[in-house]
């Protein structure tokens, strides 16, 4: 019985253990981020664009370069996404087809990013003849978080009761009416959610933008839609491998991995409030 | 008007998945195409036994990636050696002993991990644990497979645990009850009824969780040293299929038999992603079909 | 003979490969309850969704056969037409998560211009109909915050809003208690005036109580359909008799 007893207490032991050492490390990780990436924060940080070989100076064009990028990726994600979904769960018929696009659509969300960098490269900048420019390098983006996007859509439109289509059905509504003035309102949160997922997802992402349109410092912010830009993600990799003096320039990237770590955290909890809005609601 | 509109709205979104299927169709054949081309020259079997990587040599370049699947292997082993106990343990820890409370507080954190992006992860892995792992195992230098392991670790960890959790808590009540009701403890009933009964989940989240390891790009590259050789173990500083990609595309011309080479390397990491992920969707596909 | 408001001609329905109508053919007049019954899974409330073309989203759904609506087949009008002259209450009420008001107007604003006030007045007038008026002060309130009874009362002024001439009920008080049960009776024997009112309903009290006509179906066939109280007296088949007497069900 005493041998029972303490045989059971290593066990949970050990689970306790394992939670402390994965939350641990996730503290450590933050506590350090935000103990050498505040002090670099100020107005000048913000505002200026990186000075005398990246060693002075903020992060301005760094920050709107990243804004736009990901702007631009949404528009692309977010039409096609939704739409696909939209097709998938209310028009295809459950056939094998339909199967086999939604196990393929699944399974590119597991592609490696830097794959979608390349078909990038192959696709826009070569083919398409962006070149490496700001809208190569967004709708590499779109492409890589268009499987986040319809998987969430999906999952959002897959929660919509079976009985709103219906009773909006046999008031004569048209299947577009029964979609547009009640399925993807129901959705919506849900929807949004995945969002701000893909959104956070394609602010962080390097390996996509690497090839397509990325530069490490440029004098101006990106005038067209073909102009190269800087962004948050390649600045730190610049920055802690690639940079002559990497000692001088360490606080400015832990300063940009503390922005782009409380950029995501803001995305993660507006999603976290729509998802608990929806549950609150619902019922 | 109406109907105009519906059908219409039809098409666009029907055109929407089209699209989709297509150009997610594109990158497969891209890549193979691509890839294909460089064994006009190389042989398959040299590709992936030749030991020597080094595509940019003027005297006959050498294209045997062999060195880099083991790299690719090693750091992904070392990272699931790590992240599978821990993500496992942590999953039953959150679902079965963890107060409402403190599970409503681990979540958003493990889904904090998972949106940190791997650039910043990397940054990390070069400031924090490099230093550390120099000092304490007394190395030369902190960038190894170990560093690329234990980011990788991290990386692969809020997959592994969501799932698992998911899998854990899917177990049926009345198995534990039973399991209860024939006097057996709590630690009993877990490792004996409740984990058993869902292994397939939990061997599918693992899967999905080496998945993410296996293709992550920047962390490795930032931290594991990247030399080209056949590491030996832990303590080597290694060079991932991802790595290569990351690092010679930005250098070679199009078209040439080093570009081709890349997209063979790309090839073989995306086969290898597709694989374990259908599988880790089969065995969850099973494991689902059991539960009804 | 005078014009049947619905009609079903050697109606078969194949769901797959199973086959759960056979052969159903029935004339449903206008101005009367007609109230459809039958052990669950006899294909009643199938039957039921034939005639608005519910089926339509069911890609596995095949149909033989002829429905008629006023003579005319269903399927070569406008589903969605269709429906506006057919009406549905389901079985569960499914109000849409938005308020009182735009629950009513829903179906009044997708085929109608009209104007705010004539709007307010045609959804005060459905819910006066359905005796929700004096109830619900508030309808900017949500619909979802009624109880069941009102929701499902609703539901049914939501129907008869956008004026159908039938009425379709798809066991509208299974989910109720028996106050709101009665309240939503007493609403079905006022619309028959005006509609011609169809009703699934698995309790049989309540097809005596509520219908003028009675039809008894059993695996997919139609057995006997005649006035209700003949029916419920002296019914011609044995199944119908071994039904009623509560033998199976």
């Amino acid at each position: 019985m005493m041998n029972r007893n303490w045989y059971s207490n290593l066990g949970f032991g050990s689970l306790y253990l394992s939670t402390f050492l994965v939350v641990g490390f996730i503290a450590v990780i933050l506590w350090d981020l935000i103990y050498k990436g505040a002090p670099s924060w100020n107005w000048t940080f913000f505002s200026e664009g990186p000075q005398e070989g990246m060693t002075k100076g903020g992060i301005f064009p760094v920050i709107v370069g990243t804004f736009y990028v990901t702007l631009i990726s949404t528009i692309a994600s977010l039409p096609l996404g939704i739409g696909t979904a939209i097709y998938l769960q209310e028009y295809a018929p459950d056939n094998l087809l339909t199967r086999l696009i939604r196990s393929s659509i699944r399974n590119l969300a597991g592609v490696p990013s830097v794959i979608f960098g390349l078909f990038g490269l192959v696709l826009f900048v070569q083919h398409m003849q962006m070149g490496t420019s700001l809208l190569a390098s967004g709708l590499t983006l779109g492409l890589l978080t268009l499987p986040t996007v319809v998987a969430s859509t999906e999952e959002a439109l897959r929660n919509v009761p079976q009985s709103y289509r219906e009773g909006a059905l046999a008031l004569g509504a048209t299947q577009w009416e029964v979609i547009w003035h009640q399925v993807l309102p129901a959705a919506s949160s849900g929807i949004w959610t995945g969002a701000m997922l893909a959104i956070s997802r394609a602010a962080g992402e390097t390996a996509p933008i690497l090839f397509t349109g990325v530069t490490f410092y440029q004098r101006f912010l990106p005038q067209s839609l073909f102009h190269e830009f800087m962004a948050m993600p390649y600045h730190i990799f610049i920055l802690s491998t690639q940079h002559h003096a990497i000692e001088i320039v360490t606080p400015i990237a832990y300063g940009t991995a503390l922005l782009l770590l409380v950029q995501i955290l803001i995305l993660q909890m507006i999603a976290f409030y729509l998802r608990y809005k929806q549950t609150s609601t619902r019922r | 008007m109406r109907d105009r509109v519906n059908r219409l709205m039809a098409l666009i979104i029907q055109a929407c998945a089209l699209s989709s299927v297509l150009v997610l169709m594109g990158i497969f054949l891209m890549l193979l195409i691509n890839g294909a081309m460089l064994f006009k020259e190389v042989s398959v079997f040299d590709f992936l036994t030749g030991m020597t990587w080094n595509p940019g040599a003027f005297d006959g370049p050498a294209y045997g990636a062999l060195s880099l699947i083991w790299s690719t292997i090693l750091v992904t082993i070392g990272a699931m050696l790590m992240a599978i106990p821990l993500g496992i343990a942590m999953a039953a820890f959150m679902s079965e002993v963890a107060p409402r409370f403190w599970r409503n507080l681990l979540k958003p954190l493990i889904e904090l991990l998972a949106g940190i992006p791997s650039v910043v992860l990397g940054f990390i892995g070069i400031e924090l644990i490099g230093p550390l792992l120099q000092k304490y195992l007394g190395l030369s230098t902190g960038f190894n497979a170990l560093n690329g392991s234990i980011l990788l670790c991290l990386m692969a960890l809020p997959t592994i645990i969501s799932l698992s959790e998911e899998a854990i808590r899917a177990v049926p009540f009345s198995f534990k009850e039973a399991s209860y009701g024939l006097g057996a403890g709590k630690w009993e009933t877990l490792i004996k009824v409740t984990l058993p009964a869902c292994t397939s989940g939990l061997i599918a989240s693992s899967m999905l969780g080496l998945g993410r390891a296996l293709g992550e790009t920047m962390t490795v590259l930032m931290v594991t040293g990247n030399a080209l050789q056949f590491p030996h173990g832990f303590y080597d500083s290694v060079r991932t299929l991802t790595s290569t990609i990351a690092i010679e595309l930005g250098e070679v011309a199009s078209g040439t038999t080093h570009y081709f080479a890349l997209f063979a390397v790309a090839s073989l990491l995306f086969c290898l992603c597709l694989i374990i992920n259908i599988a880790a969707e089969a065995i969850a596909a099973k494991f689902r079909y059991r539960q009804t | 003979m005078s014009q049947m408001k619905l009609e079903a001609k050697g109606l078969d329905l194949f769901f797959g490969a199973k086959h759960v109508l056979k052969k159903v053919s029935i004339r449903i007049p206008d101005k009367q309850v007609t109230a459809l019954i039958g052990p669950s899974g006899c294909g009643k409330s199938t039957l039921l969704r034939c005639f608005n073309r519910m089926h339509d989203l069911n890609p596995m759904a095949k149909l033989k056969g002829d429905v008629l609506f006023e003579g005319q087949d269903i399927h070569l009008s406008k589903a969605a037409e269709l429906r506006q002259k057919v009406g549905m209450v389901f079985q569960k009420p499914n109000p849409f998560p938005q308020s009182i008001f735009d629950n009513v107007a829903y179906g009044l604003r997708l085929s109608q211009k009209l104007t705010k006030s004539e709007l307010e007045y045609k959804v005060k007038a459905a819910l006066s109909q359905a005796h929700l008026i004096d109830e619900l002060p508030d309808l900017k309130a949500s619909a979802m915050e009624l109880s069941g009874g009102q929701q499902q009362r609703l539901c049914i002024a939501r129907a008869v809003a956008v004026s159908p001439s039938v009425l379709l009920m798809d066991e509208p008080c299974s989910a109720l208690d028996p106050i709101s049960t009665r309240k939503v009776e007493e609403l079905v024997l006022q619309l028959k005036s005006d509609y011609c009112v169809v009703i699934v309903t698995h309790n049989m009290q309540q097809a005596k109580r509520v219908s003028d006509l009675t039809a008894f179906m059993y695996m997919g066939e139609l057995i006997e359909f005649s006035e209700t109280r003949q029916l419920f007296d002296k019914a011609s088949h044995e199944l119908t008799r071994n039904y009623l007497e509560g033998s199976f069900g």
